[in-house]
C-alpha cells in the first residue's frame, strides 16, 4: 500500500518516473535528473514535497513545550513568521528528526517535520506533550509545493494576487506568511532562493499547472538530493538519525546551549558528548573520475569513517560526498572506492550556494 | 517503454552488438539498461588492444544513481573505443544505438555472436526482472 500526494496525476501526465519513497509513490526524474538539477540552479523548477508532515503546536505553553522539545531555542523567534532550523533529540542525544519551525506568536508554531518519520515524530511530540498546556493538530489538508531558484520568485510572484505579491515583498530568508489561502515561505533544500508553499489540497493540481506554464520546470527526486548534498544539507536516516549526535552531523550550530537552565531533550547526554568528543561531518571532494557512494569506508588521520551521502555535483562535474569522520581528520581522506583507495580532499560540508561553487 | 532495435543481438546483461563487418562487432548499452541506471556521468572504457573473453567486466557505466559493470558479450580484441564518452557520456542516454555505443571487438569466432539473444528474446528476459 502507497500513499500517493495529490500532485500524482500531475507527475504520471507529466511521465515522471515514480518510485517508492518510504511508503510514498513519489516522482524520481522527469526523464532526466541532471537537467532538472540544472533548472533549479540557474532558472526555476519545482518539486511536490507533498508527502512532508506539516504540524501546528497552539496553546499556552506552546513556547514551554517547543523549548523542551527541540535543541534549538525557539525563544530566538521573536519576528512574526521567522522560521528556525532544529534538532529534535532523544534522551541519549540522537536525532529523533530535524525540522523547521515557524513562530507566529508564543501560542502558535508550525512545524514542518520528514514524511519517512512522521508516524515516529508524532508519537514523540504527543510523548514529550506531557504537562505541557499544548494542542498538536497535523495539517493534512494542505499539499506543498517547493519553487526553487534564482528565477523561482519572480515566476511564483506571477500566480499571486496583489495581497500575497504585497505579503511577501521585502520577506527575508527563513521567514514564512499565512497570505490569502496561501502559506508562503522563504525556505528550501537546494541551496537557491525560492519559496515553499503551503496551498489547499483542492487546489493545488491546478497551481502545480500554473506554475508549469510560467516555465517552473518539474523536477523529482534524484535532483532533490544533488541539490541539497551541494548545499550541503543533511538527509534524515542517511546523514543522520537515532543513533547520531547532531554534534557529529555538522549540527552543532543548531543547539542552543544558552541559557544553561533551559532543559531540553538531550541536553544532558549532549553534554557529555561534547565533552568526550565526538565523530564530524565533513565534506569530500574528488576530481578524478568516478561517483562517491554512501556506505564507502573512509580513512583519515587517526582512524576510520564511512561516507553517509555521495553523489556526482551535476554544478561541479565532479564527485562530492558527506562524510562521518574521527575528528581527528586532516585535509584529505582515502576512499574504498571499487576495491581501489582513492585519495580525495576533506573540505567544510558545504559546496554550492546560489548557483557557484563555494570550494 | 523501451526500445529494442530487431537487427541487433543482445547479452542478458544489457549489451548489444550490431555486425561492422570484417567480424568487427560494435557494442553499446540497451535502452533498457540506460533508462534503469539514468543520466550517465562517467564511462570507463577498456584499452584498444586489449584481449577479451566473454562474459569478462571490461567496462563501467557510473551514472548518478550507480556504478554498473559493463561485460563482453563475445570474446576478441578491442580495436576501437568511443572517446567521445569521455566529454560527452550522457550519449549513452540519448542515443544508446547510436553515437553512445561503447566499444568494438574483432571476434575470435564471428559465430559466436549467433548465439546471443535476439530482440524478442532480449525483450522477454527484460519483461521477467
Amino acid at each position: 500500500m502507497s500513499n500517493k500526494t495529490v500532485l500524482h496525476g500531475k507527475h504520471l501526465e507529466a511521465g515522471a518516473k515514480m518510485v517508492d519513497f518510504h511508503g510514498w509513490e513519489m516522482p524520481i526524474n522527469y526523464g532526466s535528473q541532471i537537467e532538472e538539477h540544472h533548472a533549479v540552479r540557474k532558472d526555476a523548477g519545482m518539486f511536490d514535497v507533498s508527502h512532508m508532515t506539516i504540524v501546528d503546536i497552539t496553546g499556552n505553553e506552546a513556547q514551554a513545550y517547543l523549548r523542551f522539545l527541540l535543541a534549538n531555542d525557539v525563544v530566538k523567534l521573536q519576528d512574526k513568521g521567522k522560521a528556525l532550523y532544529s534538532g529534535m533529540l532523544n534522551e541519549a542525544g540522537g536525532v529523533v528528526d530535524d525540522l523547521i519551525v515557524y513562530y507566529f506568536d508564543q501560542t502558535n508554531y508550525r512545524l514542518v517535520v520528514n514524511s519517512a518519520t512522521r508516524e515516529k515524530d508524532m508519537d514523540w511530540l504527543n510523548k514529550q506533550a506531557k504537562g505541557f498546556e499544548v494542542t498538536i493538530t497535523e495539517r493534512p489538508e494542505f499539499a506543498m509545493i517547493a519553487v526553487q531558484g534564482p528565477n523561482a520568485k519572480s515566476k511564483a510572484a506571477e500566480l499571486f494576487s496583489a495581497a500575497q505579491k504585497e505579503a511577501v515583498a521585502g520577506m527575508k530568508a527563513f521567514y514564512g506568511v499565512q497570505a490569502e489561502d496561501l502559506f508562503i515561505a522563504t525556505t528550501g533544500y537546494t541551496g537557491e532562493a525560492g519559496y515553499e508553499i503551503m496551498v489547499p489540497i483542492a487546489e493545488a493540481a491546478n497551481y502545480w499547472q500554473k506554475l508549469l506554464d510560467v516555465g517552473v520546470a518539474p523536477c523529482g527526486l534524484g535532483a532533490r538530493d544533488t541539490l541539497r548534498l551541494e548545499a550541503g544539507m543533511n538527509l534524515y536516516s542517511q546523514d543522520m538519525d537515532e543513533t547520531i549526535s547532531p554534534l557529529a552531523a555538522n549540527m552543532a550550530w543548531t543547539i542552543s546551549w544558552e541559557p544553561s537552565d533551559r532543559n531540553f531533550v538531550g541536553r544532558q547526554a549532549l553534554e557529555q558528548q561534547k565533552a568526550a568528543g565526538t565523530d564530524k561531518l565533513v565534506g569530500l571532494v574528488m576530481t578524478d573520475k568516478g561517483v562517491l557512494r554512501a556506505g564507502q569506508k573512509v580513512q583519515v588521520t587517526g582512524g576510520e569513517g564511512i561516507i553517509t551521502s555521495g553523489t556526482f555535483s551535476p554544478t561541479l562535474g565532479h564527485s562530492i560526498a558527506m562524510a562521518r569522520v574521527p575528528s581527528t581528520v586532516g585535509d584529505s581522506a582515502e576512499v574504498e572506492m571499487r576495491k581501489k583507495w582513492v585519495t580525495v580532499k576533506v573540505v567544510k560540508p558545504s559546496f554550492v550556494r546560489n548557483g557557484k561553487s563555494v570550494l | 517503454m523501451s526500445n529494442t532495435p530487431a537487427d541487433l543481438r543482445y547479452a542478458s546483461t544489457h549489451e548489444w552488438v550490431r555486425p561492422d563487418g570484417d567480424g568487427v562487432f560494435t557494442i553499446g548499452l540497451s535502452d533498457h539498461a540506460q533508462q534503469l541506471l539514468g543520466d550517465m556521468v562517467f564511462v570507463e572504457l577498456p584499452d584498444v588492444g586489449a584481449e577479451v573473453g566473454t562474459g569478462d567486466d571490461i567496462a563501467v557505466a557510473e551514472s548518478v544513481k550507480a556504478a554498473s559493470d559493463v561485460y563482453a558479450p563475445i570474446s576478441g580484441e578491442i580495436v576501437a573505443v568511443n572517446e567521445d564518452l569521455g566529454d560527452t557520456p550522457e550519449l549513452v542516454n540519448s542515443d544508446p544505438y547510436g553515437d553512445g555505443w561503447l566499444f568494438k571487438i574483432k571476434a575470435e569466432d564471428p559465430s559466436e555472436v549467433e548465439g546471443l539473444l535476439d530482440s524478442a528474446a532480449y525483450e522477454g528476459t527484460i519483461e521477467d526482472e
